[in-house]
């Protein structure tokens, strides 16, 4: 059973779990999905990418920024059937420029993420990589992201 | 420079004597000063501050300025030789330093040495920017497209910004600290609680998700040299680190760094923080106080009060706020281990009394005791000495405390010194540069962070002193700067831990001095701090507010909670803070992943009628 008391002008209200099991009637505004103002995730309204999106940590703005740019552009615009099939190239190129900065992107076989000084969200290649020195990380395809850097997501 | 100030004090009180205003208290200062400056031969007696200027007041008037200046002219010189044969000797010990370390870049020779030395003003630069080995323009930049002035939270994330928007941009970081850019929050909580005894080193951390991260931002290979800046293919972000921004020219958008380097502009930032602020009976205690007092902001105050507390048997911390409390906390929990005594004082009622209502912070202090601390609460310092090898604090109710080192958390004083040059405004009612909804304080001038006093479109013109805050204006300054022209929309949270059981996410306005309502369910042994960022995955509360997307929610699965029982027992709860009816702040006490719904009430800024209907949006009873 709930209950409310009163100390000065704070009002202190406990409750049980029962009282909060009935919907809210709490009104809430409806949100504009245009809203010019409000943070956006990674696609933007228009359909272009949101390079700023916190969910890309530091990708898009580090060195390899431009290359993991075209890549990730290239990847996205795909209309194949076998998605990114088309941009070995740009993701060959971010590699090798990935490969140059071993600090930034560590060089990890397995999809674990978080390398030592980042804790960024990463890009999971198309399975196109022969080499052993595939980075790995998730691409977010969707609005729901798993912050930080963990399981990748399929793409 | 501290002459100055004393003599405006001459002059200011001097003038007011002369207005005529007979006012006995704002004139007794002037009148002591005169006093003691001169014999007044001239002044008729009783009648100075509000006879006709005639004679007698003109003549004391003038001898006073004349004196004063003289003295003002006189220590400045000497300060200025002393200075002078200082900053050489350090210059020329510098550079012995360097020519025996590797440097990445071949640097060119230190011709200009003896030319700067002789300047009037100069400062030993950092060795490991070998761009920066010598003060020659030649090998650094002059111009930069994007000048961040401050090397901070706030600098990195617009650096971070206007690289993602703008392909290709050129963007050189000033910072006077001798650090790359990083991340506070770790400071004072995390860095304290690691197991490793070489952190002081390695300023690595591990989160409670069980990962190691730098408090660095960007390991140093993310940054490119500042003498490559201009020429580098695809841009890239620069760091030059111990210099100091000493002048703005808003006209011809350039600086003047404290090495006398001129750097022009396109776009420029300000993001230049703060200093921690002092108490003046610490400042007046003389230096054998001000040896044993830490300031706490900067990773090297960071190193210094770990050692302290490995050395001393006791630690007092003045201020009872997040910083304060934060750090009694850490050190409380190795009270313990390392014998150190722990006292914090602080003149409200309770820890975070200016935050929390007062029965939430009554419970907080009571945790803040049984992590080891002894808590003084209403306690206002009344002088500070050192006595018989120990550092005394007395109070103003005459309580004593005596012990071997202060830290004082009393708040922080925002870096504003630029507005002069620069001719930009400053708040006088939260300090900091005013700066429009845009951040913008002029055309090509924004600024971030703690010294930006901004306009905000929900809740009025503010000033935030908070890392997510640091990060979202960052983040904002650097769009707006690659002409994104938004307003601060997005509303930055805070959050803050005391001890792994209690912790806090927060967002807007949340002032004590409010009217609140608070909604409280039981806490489980699963609503801690630890559990949160285990759910979630993440390591610094932030991230899960600004490396997510925005929108997503994570609601976790339900657990069965014990019904909660009739007791005081804040476990676990959301609290409102109202202003005109309206919820402009929002605290989720030991309540996890809701910080989304929280956001929106604020942003709706709708009158609710019952705060519980609103509170059931937060289903504080799951996980």
């Amino acid at each position: 059973m709930s209950y409310c008391k009163q100390e000065g002008k704070d009002q202190i209200i406990f409750v049980t779990k029962e009282d909060h099991e009935a919907p809210s009637n709490a009104e809430l505004v409806e949100d504009d999905p245009n809203d010019p103002y409000e943070d956006h995730g990674l696609i933007l309204p228009n359909g272009d990418i949101n390079w700023n999106c916190p969910c890309l940590g530091g990708m898009a703005s580090g060195p390899c920024g431009q290359q993991f740019k075209d890549a990730f552009s290239c990847f996205h615009n795909s209309k194949e059937e076998v998605k990114g099939s088309e941009c070995i190239d740009f993701f060959r190129g971010m590699q090798e420029c990935m490969q140059k900065y071993p600090e930034l992107y560590p060089q990890e076989d397995d999809n674990e993420s978080a390398p030592s000084g980042e804790a960024e969200a990463e890009a999971v290649l198309p399975a196109d990589s022969t080499s052993s020195d595939s980075v790995s990380a998730s691409v977010p395809t969707s609005e729901e992201v798993a912050s930080g850097t963990e399981s990748p997501a399929t793409s | 420079m501290a002459d100055l100030p004393t003599t405006t004090t001459y002059l200011e009180t001097s003038q007011q004597d002369d207005t005529g205003v007979p006012s006995p208290t704002i004139n007794t200062r002037g009148r002591f000063l005169l006093r003691h400056e001169r014999t007044p031969q001239f002044v008729q007696p009783a009648h100075m501050s509000s006879g006709p200027s005639g004679g007698g007041g003109e003549n004391t008037l003038y001898f006073v300025l004349v004196g004063a200046t003289c003295l003002a002219g006189g220590a400045y010189a000497y300060s200025t030789l002393v200075g002078d044969r200082e900053r050489y000797q350090q210059r020329i010990t510098e550079i012995e330093s360097r020519s025996s370390k590797p440097a990445a870049e071949p640097s060119t020779p230190a011709k200009t040495q003896p030319e700067t030395a002789a300047q009037a003003v100069s400062e030993p630069t950092e060795a490991s920017e070998p761009a920066s080995a010598a003060a020659s323009t030649a090998v650094e930049p002059t111009h930069a497209p994007y000048l961040l002035i401050g090397g901070g939270t706030a600098s990195f994330a617009a650096a971070r910004s206007i690289r993602a928007r703008d392909p290709g941009a050129r963007v050189l970081i000033v910072t006077e600290e001798d650090d790359l850019p990083y991340m506070r929050p770790p400071l004072s909580k995390e860095l304290w609680f690691s197991d490793d005894p070489t952190v002081t080193e390695t300023l690595r951390f591990k989160q409670w998700n069980g990962k190691e991260r730098s408090i660095y931002f960007q390991p140093s290979s993310f940054y490119v040299s500042p003498t490559e800046l201009e020429s580098v293919e695809n841009g890239g972000v620069a760091v030059l680190t111990g210099r100091k921004v000493m002048h703005m020219d808003v006209r011809g958008n350039k600086v003047k760094l404290s090495d006398g380097t001129e750097i022009s502009y396109d776009k420029c930032l300000i993001a230049t923080g703060g200093i921690p602020r002092n108490l003046q009976v610490i400042e007046r205690a003389g230096d054998e106080v001000m040896k044993r007092t830490t300031l706490f902001r900067k990773i090297e105050d960071f190193k210094a009060l770990e050692k302290v507390s490995r050395e001393l048997k006791s630690i007092t911390i003045i201020g009872g706020g997040f910083l304060g409390s934060e750090l009694a906390c850490a050190l409380g929990r190795r009270s313990a281990d390392l014998g150190l005594e722990v006292v914090q004082m602080f003149p409200e009622k309770g820890n975070m009394g200016k935050v929390l209502p007062e029965y939430l912070s009554n419970w907080t202090t009571d945790k803040v005791k049984k992590e080891g601390v002894k808590v003084l609460t209403e306690a206002v310092v009344k002088n500070v000495t050192y006595k018989e090898g120990k550092v005394e604090i007395k109070l103003k109710d005459g309580r004593v405390v005596k012990t071997d080192h202060v830290v004082a958390a009393v708040g922080l004083e925002p870096s504003v010194e630029l507005a002069k040059s620069a001719g930009l405004e400053i708040d006088s009612d939260f300090g900091g540069f005013r700066v429009n909804a845009e951040l913008q304080a002029r055309s090509n001038i924004w600024v971030a962070g703690d010294a930006a006093c901004f306009y905000d479109i929900k809740l009025g013109r503010r000033r935030v002193e908070h890392h997510d805050h640091a990060v979202v204006s960052g983040r904002l300054a650097g769009e707006n700067m690659t002409g994104a022209r938004k307003p601060y929309w997005h509303q930055s949270m805070f959050w803050s831990d005391l001890g792994p059981d209690v912790g806090y996410e927060a967002i807007g306005i949340v002032d004590s001095s409010l009217p609140t309502v608070g909604v409280f369910a039981k806490a489980t042994a699963k609503d801690t701090p630890k559990a949160a960022t285990e759910q979630s995955g993440t390591g610094i509360r932030s991230e899960s507010e600004t490396e997510a997307v925005a929108g997503s929610v994570a609601v976790g699965k339900a657990a069965p909670t014990p019904p909660p029982q009739q007791k005081e027992d804040y476990g676990k709860g959301v609290i409102f803070y109202l202003r005109d009816k309206v919820v402009v702040g929002i605290v989720l006490w030991n309540v996890f992943n809701r910080m989304p719904i929280a956001r929106k009430i604020i942003k709706d800024g709708e009158e609710h009628a019952d705060l519980n209907e609103v509170a059931k949006l937060f289903n504080i009873h799951e996980e």
